[in-house]
């Protein structure tokens, strides 16, 4: 199994660290939310490179995961971030 | 012990109450501050180092018309290195190439435009400015085309709701990320307006079928956030997540508030940022504590199991409509104050009276 689509985060969305919460923060205009850790393992993933297939080998190799378990995981992750307007295919 | 609240995740920074348009239902006081008792730069600069380490992650500068500040560049500049997520909520007259220029590279992460209209005649009659929403597109373009991402923000009532399709298709247009269709909400000027704003029921389930068809047409491309009045609600808005529980406003003349229709509430001293911290503001100002959680509730919200999605409501509509604030909002249905809205509702089947347009040391009244 391999997808090839490429995700990135749409214009204005930013992901990043912040301190104070010791968490990761996704945010854009009128949205804010801290993804949960799985999620967070995804997003730092997201480069505007790296194809969804790319992220599932990276996420299988440090987590030792069965690698059609987490493309299916990761793809519907995504799918529903897109839909939410963080990122874009 | 009530466990200590979260930091707070957005402020609001209402730069300056001037503006070029009059909008009747503009969400600042209506009594305006003037321009001669705004903060300075220093201030909202400290302001911003403040709100940054006590865990603000989200920036909003907006006004009246936060253009009208000449530092606006410098305190957006000072934001973004901050590493805050800072937003423009402008009615863009004044933005052109030269002014965006400026702010694109202080770093600014997104311009939301509000539109009083999807055509110019109704839009200009509402924000009671010749020429201002051919000037809003021509500065829609503008964002677009400088690669910032772009909210346009239509503000709906009874003279434009039916008008909701073309302000859909105008987001596309522009190929906005997003668009807000948001109802008039009646505080302020807005409340003042009532009569002439409200629309019918039927009006608005129009628009939200509209809202709801134009949202699963557009999934993944351009969101759709909508916002109806409370008066058809059957339970209230969680309003700010809660009383200082994430957010917070500072008026033009410094003073923290946890939202921006809080100073329409009697008896209480709000802080003013020159003279305390933001943390301690946050964490332990009279104020800020007062409604927050649910300690304060009374019944029906105290044993019902909405209290902590909603928090019991708007504290400002409830001390509108019914005359104390520390009430369950009228909007929900288990208040005993509910028939007020229905009452309310009933000007919206009546001929509209004129607005009262919104000015500085007039209350239009
Ligand atoms: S609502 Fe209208 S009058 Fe009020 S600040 Fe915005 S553009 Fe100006
Ligand atoms: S009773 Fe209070 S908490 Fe329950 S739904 Fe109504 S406003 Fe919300």
């Amino acid at each position: 199994m391999s997808d090839s689509r490429i995700p990135s985060f749409r214009r204005g969305v930013k992901f990043r660290f912040d301190a104070v919460r010791d968490a990761w923060i996704v945010l854009a205009p009128e949205r804010l939310f801290v993804p949960d850790e799985h999620a967070a393992e995804v997003l730092k993933l997201v480069d505007g490179a790296r194809t969804l297939s790319g992220i599932a080998d990276d996420l299988c190799a440090r987590f030792d995961a069965p690698r059609d378990v987490v493309l299916t995981d990761v793809a519907a992750m995504l799918d529903d971030l897109a839909e939410r307007g963080v990122v874009a295919w | 012990m009530v466990a200590p609240p979260d930091p707070p995740m957005s402020l609001l920074l209402e730069l300056t109450h001037r503006c070029p348009l009059q909008c009747p239902y503009c969400s600042n006081p209506l009594k305006l501050e003037r321009a001669a008792d705004e903060l300075s730069t220093a201030d909202w600069l400290s302001v911003l180092d403040q709100a940054a380490a006590l865990g603000v992650l989200q920036v909003h500068f907006s006004g009246g018309e936060p253009m009208a500040r000449a530092d606006l560049p410098d305190l957006v500049r000072h934001a973004a290195k901050l590493g805050l997520y800072t937003n423009l909520i402008t009615s863009a007259v004044l933005l052109n190439e030269r002014t965006l220029g400026a702010l694109a590279e202080s770093g600014l992460d997104h311009v939301q435009i509000s539109f009083q209209g999807s055509d110019a005649a109704g839009a200009d009659r509402i924000g009671n400015y010749a020429g201002g929403h051919a000037k809003k597109l021509a500065a829609a373009a503008l964002v677009r085309a400088s690669g910032l991402a772009l909210t346009l923000n239509f503000v709906v009532h009874r003279h434009n709701i039916a008008r909701v399709p073309d302000m859909i298709a105008m987001g596309e247009a522009f190929g906005a990320g997003r668009i807000e269709i948001a109802n008039v909400q009646y505080y302020g000027w807005g409340l003042l307006n009532r009569a002439a704003l409200l629309p019918t029921r039927a009006a608005l389930d129009e628009c939200t079928d509209t809202v709801l068809s134009a949202r699963a047409r557009l999934r993944g491309r351009m969101l759709i956030d909508y916002v109806v009045p409370d008066y058809y609600a059957a339970e209230p808005k969680g309003c700010m997540g809660g009383w200082a529980r994430r957010f917070i406003n500072i008026s033009p003349a410094g003073r923290a508030l946890p939202c921006h229709a809080a100073e329409t509430l009697p008896g209480f001293d709000w802080p003013d940022v020159r003279t305390h911290s933001l943390a301690d503001i946050w964490y332990a100002s009279e104020p800020f504590v007062r409604y927050r959680g649910t300690g304060w509730m009374p019944e029906p919200c105290r044993s019902c199991d909405r209290r902590e999605q909603d928090w019991g409501g708007c504290r400002c509509q409830a001390f509108a409509l019914t005359g104390d604030a520390s009430r369950t909002d009228p909007a929900c249905h288990l208040s005993p104050d509910h028939a007020m809205m229905a009452e309310a509702a009933q000007a919206a089947s009546a001929p509209a009276p004129p607005f009262a347009y919104r000015r500085i040391g007039q209350r239009g009244v």
